[in-house]
């Protein structure tokens, strides 16, 4: 097979994820859209910006900050909301912590990803979003496959798998009762390969980890871990340096670098259509449990 | 690139799974991290054989009862395009789930177990792809490798089937092929065990299946989303209508008329995201200005003047009801046709199908959850709508439920 049309980006999402983004803006009164800083989000950025162009785009950004990301990604989301004219708003999961609404986790696998879930939810009520539009894509994982682009939940955030809407052709139904929010996916049929090969055709800009750069990381479980204040090793976890980069972009604490020397979009395209594991199998968060995403979804993750 | 959506319906039985694995490893689309997970979990209940269903069931109550509930998108890319499956269930319990998933696509594969012949299912299945008008059936006659890849067996299912979609209706184009997708036979590469097969194998077929080429063809269908004003010194006088072209083409310089107001203009300029473009097509997003300030506003079509149109306030359509709590005659509902809401009234039913032996049955008091038939309904204003059967993007619609606010039918106008 040539590679020459596995690396174009199927124009028809675009169209599909405009039409979706902006069906948010006319149905709900108060949407935001969750930025992670990761590259799914940057390109929702990117599409909200198209939806409306030459106006600017109606809704925030909404930002959990764990206090773990990398200095890379805040860096990069202040540049990208000056740049898109989008108001950003960021809540502090170390205010939840201060509050006492959640404790920190303990041991060497201690990470912040489970603690912003109660940050986001109490942001959602606090600012009184209806709805929430999201990058999560139905190819990363078995639960979000059967999510669908409208998906609705309660009073308390929760994901009822068995209780979604039909969704049919393309109408979407968002109408929804007093305390209940919906969480929006554009790019639900967006695949990893889609979303790097759009990044390249609008020559969009992403945060510098995503290349290949020289870090200094441990080895746990065989997977490469970046070190950092936040990540607790034992004695036996002697720090490295090597060339790295990351193919998914969540807290420092729970997110595994690959070995690479892609330092072009170019070269991580390639590199990720050769790639024999999976983009959440650098997740570390995934692998808790077999179900451990619908778990998560079902308190109110995304 | 382009993207060619596929439904798939049926249970582990048929071989679903086994023929979806298939096309995912043959077209390298599964990596080895998940491949690896579906063998422990296979290991792990005990089974001798990897259960490629564990893929797609991702949730925990389809895993705990074995079965698959909901639609599962899967995804895959070869060489000639991308290729989106809606994965449904089969089970009769799960029809809603499977139109669906089923709604969107332009090709269907039908299961059909070598050793069984036609079954209730199969005419399900058929039955759905005839009422949603999908253009591509393959029939896909699995498991020749348990009847001797014997032709006569395959010959005698193909005759009974195209009794069945004649019995239907069925419109579209109906491919037959017999496969061993447990072995590949006829999936990626034609089968060496079936030589007196002479058609493509499965994916050969799907590659050449042409996309969107019916949508493109029709009268052009532009719903409104919303009105764009920037009030920007650069962008002053702007007024950009954004919305999706559901059918058809457009081009600068036409003239159009607005839905309902029939106000005409001509188009000055047709946006796609930022960037200006001199024509448009079926499926696309686009934002469009016009030469004169027409009062245009959310839920409003524009169509090319001189094209004949429709206005409908009391209409028949198929309607399939997808709610726990059973249809009855007078209910009001809001009727979403494309983005536009109104409120409308069940007036009376004139029939249901008998989905075992695809019989229309009158006499009908009420529908039940995953009842199709047909029903007659009047709208509290017209709606701007094609039969289903001329312009299937602007010819169906959905209800809902005005107390619960869920999505409980959707109808196909006649």
């Amino acid at each position: 097979m040539s590679a020459l049309n596995l690396n174009k980006f199927p124009r028809e999402l675009e169209h599909e994820a405009i039409y979706i983004i902006r069906e948010v803006a006319a149905q709900f009164e108060r949407p935001a859209l969750l930025f992670s800083g990761g590259k799914d989000s940057i390109t929702l950025v990117q599409l909200a910006r198209k939806a409306f162009y030459p106006a600017k785009v109606p809704f925030p950004m909404l930002h959990i900050d764990t206090g773990h990301n990398f200095p890379e990604t805040i860096e990069f989301r202040d540049w990208l909301a000056k740049e898109s004219g989008m108001q950003l708003i960021v809540r502090y999961v170390q205010d939840s912590i201060d509050q006492g609404k959640v404790k920190e986790e303990t041991g060497k696998y201690a990470s912040r990803n489970m603690l912003q879930t109660v940050t986001l939810l109490d942001a959602i009520e606090e600012l009184k979003f209806d709805a929430c539009i999201g990058g999560a894509r139905r190819d990363e994982e078995k639960a979000r496959a059967k999510e669908r682009i409208f998906s609705v939940r309660d009073d308390f955030g929760q994901w009822d798998s068995k209780k979604q809407r039909p969704e049919l052709f393309d109408m979407l139904n968002g109408k929804i009762n007093v305390g209940e929010n919906v969480r929006v996916f554009p790019i639900s049929n967006w695949t990893e390969l889609d979303v790097w090969n759009y990044i390249r055709e609008e020559g969009m800009d992403i945060p510098s980890i995503y290349f290949s750069h020289q870090r200094e990381i441990i080895e746990r479980d065989g997977l490469y871990w970046p070190t950092s204040p936040y990540l607790n090793t034992s004695e036996d976890e002697v720090p490295f340096k090597a060339t790295v980069r990351f193919r998914t972009v969540g807290d420092m604490t729970c997110t595994a670098a690959v070995l690479s020397e892609a330092v072009t979009l170019d070269k991580i395209i390639e590199e990720i259509r050769e790639a024999t594991i999976s983009e959440r199998g650098a997740r570390i968060d995934d692998k808790r449990s077999e179900a451990a995403m619908e778990k998560r979804k079902q308190v109110g993750y995304f | 690139m382009d993207v060619l959506r596929l439904a798939t319906a049926g249970s582990v039985d048929d071989g679903k799974s086994t023929l979806i694995g298939r096309l995912l490893y043959d077209t390298k689309s599964i990596t080895k991290d998940k491949l690896e997970a579906v063998e422990a979990s296979s290991q792990r209940k005990g089974l001798d054989f990897v259960d490629l269903s564990l893929l797609t069931d991702g949730l925990i109550a389809e895993r705990e009862q074995g079965i698959t509930i909901d639609v599962a998108h899967i995804y895959f890319a070869t060489d000639t395009r991308k290729y989106i499956i809606a994965d449904t269930p089969g089970h009769v319990e799960y029809t809603r789930n499977m139109i669906t998933g089923a709604s969107n696509a332009e090709a269907s594969i039908v299961l059909v177990d070598a050793r069984n012949g036609v079954s209730e299912q199969t005419r399900r299945h058929l039955f759905i792809s005839s009422l949603l008008e999908i253009d591509h059936v393959v029939v896909a006659v699995n498991k020749m490798d348990l009847v001797n890849y014997d032709q006569a067996t395959f010959e005698s299912i193909k005759a009974n089937v195209e009794g069945l979609a004649e019995k239907i209706g069925f419109k579209g184009e109906l491919t037959f092929i017999p496969l061993a997708a447990k072995y590949g036979d006829n999936v990626v590469t034609p089968s060496e065990n079936m030589s007196w097969y002479s058609g493509q194998p499965l994916l050969q077929y799907l590659e050449s299946i042409p996309v969107h080429k019916r949508d493109d063809a029709l009268p052009a269908r532009f719903h409104v989303q919303a009105v764009i004003r920037p009030h920007s010194d650069e962008y002053h006088d702007f007024r950009g209508y954004t919305g999706k072209l559901v059918s058809g083409s457009l081009a600068v310089g036409q003239r159009v008329s607005v839905l309902p107001s029939l106000k005409e203009s001509a188009i000055k300029a047709i946006y796609a995201g930022d960037k200006k473009v001199e024509g448009a097509h079926a499926g696309e997003s686009l934002s469009i200005e016009l030469e004169d300030d027409v009062d245009i506003s959310r839920g409003n079509t524009l169509v090319p003047v001189g094209v004949p149109h429709q206005q409908l306030s009391q209409f028949s359509a198929k309607l399939t009801w997808m709610d726990e709590q059973p249809l009855t005659a007078g209910k009001t509902f809001l009727l979403q046709h494309g983005v536009n809401r109104i409120k409308a009234k069940l007036n009376s039913f004139a029939h249901v199908i008998d989905m075992n032996t695809i019989e229309e049955k009158g006499d009908v008091r009420e529908f039940k959850l995953n009842d199709i038939g047909e029903v007659n309904i009047k709208t509290a204003k017209p709606i701007f709508a094609d039969r289903y059967a001329d312009n299937p993007r602007n010819g169906a619609f959905i209800l809902i439920d005005e107390y619960s606010n869920n999505t409980v039918a959707v109808g196909f106008i006649l």
